[in-house]
């Protein structure tokens, strides 16, 4: 999907851009009729790809035609989703190709304000978008009748200060109205009522990146690629003591231990792979038995029990415990959350608490228990999934790796009763449906 | 708050973004990076002036300036060192760059050199996770660290000035696996004790 790269240290620029076919998908779209544009988007059966998976053509659909309040489109390029990388890749290499899909996305639900969150951070990527922008500008792709049509596009370019909960997208709204990033309780959706109450349509960098090739090629040609229930090709992020990492584009349905063995080069020299995190952060591990076979998409990694979620593929391994993974993942949570919900506020920082006592070898096999009986209590109970995204890990770790957070209690593990205490909670893990 | 000023081209890019948006105060992050760009910290002054620009409370400026943990309520060293400290760094060794920052400063994690010349933070994920481990400079990040490339950036730093515009990445080439192993002398024998079964 990305162009332009056939001319390395020029993608980023118009000309080597549109050389290489960029912004014919939006004069194609702006040819076309919104519904004819969603349309196309919903038959490609592409698929949010900032985390949570949501087809993206109904989500389009969602925003209400008939308002007569403005209608916003807002770009997430916020990406902070632990061991996610390719929106960053996506925004320094291939500027255009996001802004091209920002621009089908907002003829298609007639939106003539535009705005791309950048997370703080991102000075780099910011100072590439900020020129390709501009370039936009000039030559009359932005602004005023956009492309020699009566079609008027304004975008504005906003940044964050370092929140990873801006990144969920009705805290970013709260963040782009000024105030502190608190997810919005939903509904309303922001669909109907977002940036400023009116109609927003939030999408992540990479989905709509991929907007402009579905558009100018059309959905057939799109769902030729992937599987039956995931199509296309998706990006993965992939980092830990590995021979090649980076951003990858694959086919949906690509094989874990293929793409691990052969594009990445296996892992580093003197590293036994112990698990792999395939989709950023808060998804749950799999051990190397569960990797064997799995298929890299919606349903393959479901079915192992974990999730696509933002193609986060961390490898980890063994020079590392479970429980410093477990650790690390625990501080970011209770550093992250809002605070909003009790559930979250108090869970992420007890989980941490609890990991660091079986660490520095305090902890007992009932510190075990609370923390699974903490993420139960937090998954799917808060005005957020941050709460789930850490009650995931905190379970799956527990319940792949007993032996490790076992080896450090201060007393014997009855090795029995963790399972059962794993059994008691893990119905909150994602399962194939 | 008549202390508090900004320089004239300062308040015309502030204005112009302000008019940008649907709603003033909707420009709150841009302009309080305005003011941390021009003053280096955002002081209880400086949040009064920004409450009256976009027609909010200073304390809802306060608010916000507290719930982002890029912005400073406290002047900082010439150069902030921001490690990150999050999984995959940790997994190519992070610590090991930490540790080394504090060896050759002498200051631990939040804490600023005497002479004002380094502020050392350990942060959260950084996209760079491929290019792990790696520390942001003020406004320019550094990839693929060792702790060797640390001794080599700080010297460097001393005798450099902070310019906001300098922004693209420096991006070290891989270190190998020698250069990796040596960053990870952490012990791992409970893990590898767990395996065997030897746990009741
Ligand atoms: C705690 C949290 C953090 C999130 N961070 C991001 C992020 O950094 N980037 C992103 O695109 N989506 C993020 N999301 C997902 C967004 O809420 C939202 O689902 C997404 O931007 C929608 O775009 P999509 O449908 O194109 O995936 C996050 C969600 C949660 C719960
Ligand atoms: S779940 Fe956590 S992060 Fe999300 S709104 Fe509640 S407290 Fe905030
Ligand atoms: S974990 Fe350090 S940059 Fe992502």
């Amino acid at each position: 999907m990305q162009r332009g790269l056939d001319r390395p240290g020029e993608s980023h620029v118009l000309e080597a851009y549109e050389a290489a076919g960029g912004y014919r998908a939006i004069r194609k779209a702006l040819g076309m009729s919104p519904e004819a544009i969603i349309e196309e988007v919903k038959k490609s059966g592409l698929r949010g790809r900032g985390g949570a998976g949501f087809p993206t053509g109904t989500k389009w659909s969602f925003i209400p035609r008939d308002s007569d309040k403005p209608r916003y489109l807002l770009c997430n390029s916020d990406e902070s989703e632990p061991g996610t990388f390719k929106d960053r890749w996506l925004l320094e290499n291939d500027p255009h190709l996001v802004l091209e899909g920002m621009m089908v996305a907002a003829v298609a639900i007639g939106s003539h304000l535009m705005f791309n969150y950048f997370r703080g951070e991102f000075t780099y990527p910011l100072a590439r978008w900020r020129a390709a922008v501009e370039e936009a500008y000039r030559k009359g792709y932005l602004g005023k009748g956009i492309f020699g049509s009566d079609y008027d596009l304004e975008l504005v370019t906003h940044y964050g200060a370092g929140a990873y909960i801006a990144g969920e997208e009705t805290g970013m709204l709260e963040s782009l109205e000024g105030k502190k990033a608190f997810p919005r309780n939903k509904p309303p959706f922001p669909a109907v009522e977002g940036l400023f109450r009116s109609p927003t349509l939030i999408n992540n960098t990479e989905t709509l990146a991929t907007v402009p090739w579905i558009v100018e090629n059309g959905a057939d040609s799109y769902v030729q690629y992937g599987t039956e229930k995931s199509r296309g090709t998706k990006l993965w992020s992939c980092s830990g003591p590995i021979g090649r990492p980076g951003v990858y584009e694959l086919e949906m349905g690509y094989d874990l231990m293929e793409f691990l063995e052969g594009d990445l080069g296996g892992m580093m020299e003197g590293v036994e792979l112990k698990g792999i995190i395939p989709g950023g952060s808060s998804v749950p591990v799999l051990t190397p038995e569960e990797c064997r076979g799995a298929k890299l998409d919606y349903e393959g990694l479901r079915e192992r029990g974990s999730l696509v979620g933002s193609g986060g593929f961390i490898v980890i391994g063994d020079n590392m415990s479970a429980v410093d993974c477990l650790l690390n993942l625990a501080h970011f949570y209770a550093h992250e959350s809002c605070g909003q919900c009790t559930p979250c506020r108090e869970g992420c920082g007890w989980i941490e608490q609890l990991v660091q006592k079986i660490l520095d070898g305090r902890g007992t096999q009932a510190d075990l228990e609370t923390i699974l009986r903490v993420s139960d209590l937090m998954a799917g109970k808060t005005i957020c999934a941050l709460a789930d995204a850490m009650a995931w890990p905190a379970v799956a770790f527990i319940k792949k790796y007993p032996q490790e957070f076992a080896a450090l209690c201060a007393e014997p593990v009855d090795m029995n009763e963790l399972t059962a205490a794993v059994g008691r909670h893990d119905h909150i893990l994602p399962r194939a449906s | 708050m008549a202390a508090f000023t900004m320089p004239d081209e300062a308040v015309r890019w502030i204005e112009a973004t302000i008019a940008r948006y649907p709603d003033r105060q909707a420009a709150m992050l841009p302009v309080l990076w305005a003011v941390q760009r021009e003053k280096g910290w955002i002081s209880p002054d400086a949040m009064v002036w920004v409450g009256d620009r976009l027609g909010c409370s200073a304390s809802a400026v306060q608010a916000v300036v507290r719930f982002y943990t890029m912005f400073d309520e406290a002047p900082v060293g010439r150069w902030k060192l921001q490690v990150c400290r999050t999984l995959s760094c940790e997994l190519m060794g992070a610590r090991a760059i930490v540790d080394r920052i504090r060896e050759q400063l002498g200051i631990e994690p939040g804490e600023t050199t005497p002479d004002g010349e380094f502020t050392l933070q350990e942060v959260e994920c950084l996209a760079s996770c491929g290019t792990a481990p790696m520390l942001q400079c003020n406004f320019k990040f550094y990839e693929n660290l060792t702790p060797e490339r640390i001794d080599a950036l700080l010297e460097e730093l001393r005798a450099r000035t902070p310019d906001p515009d300098d922004v693209e990445p420096v991006i070290y080439e891989r270190p190998d696996a020698e250069a990796y192993h040596a960053m990870f002398p952490r012990a791992i024998e409970p893990a590898a004790g767990a395996r065997e079964g030897e746990v009741a």
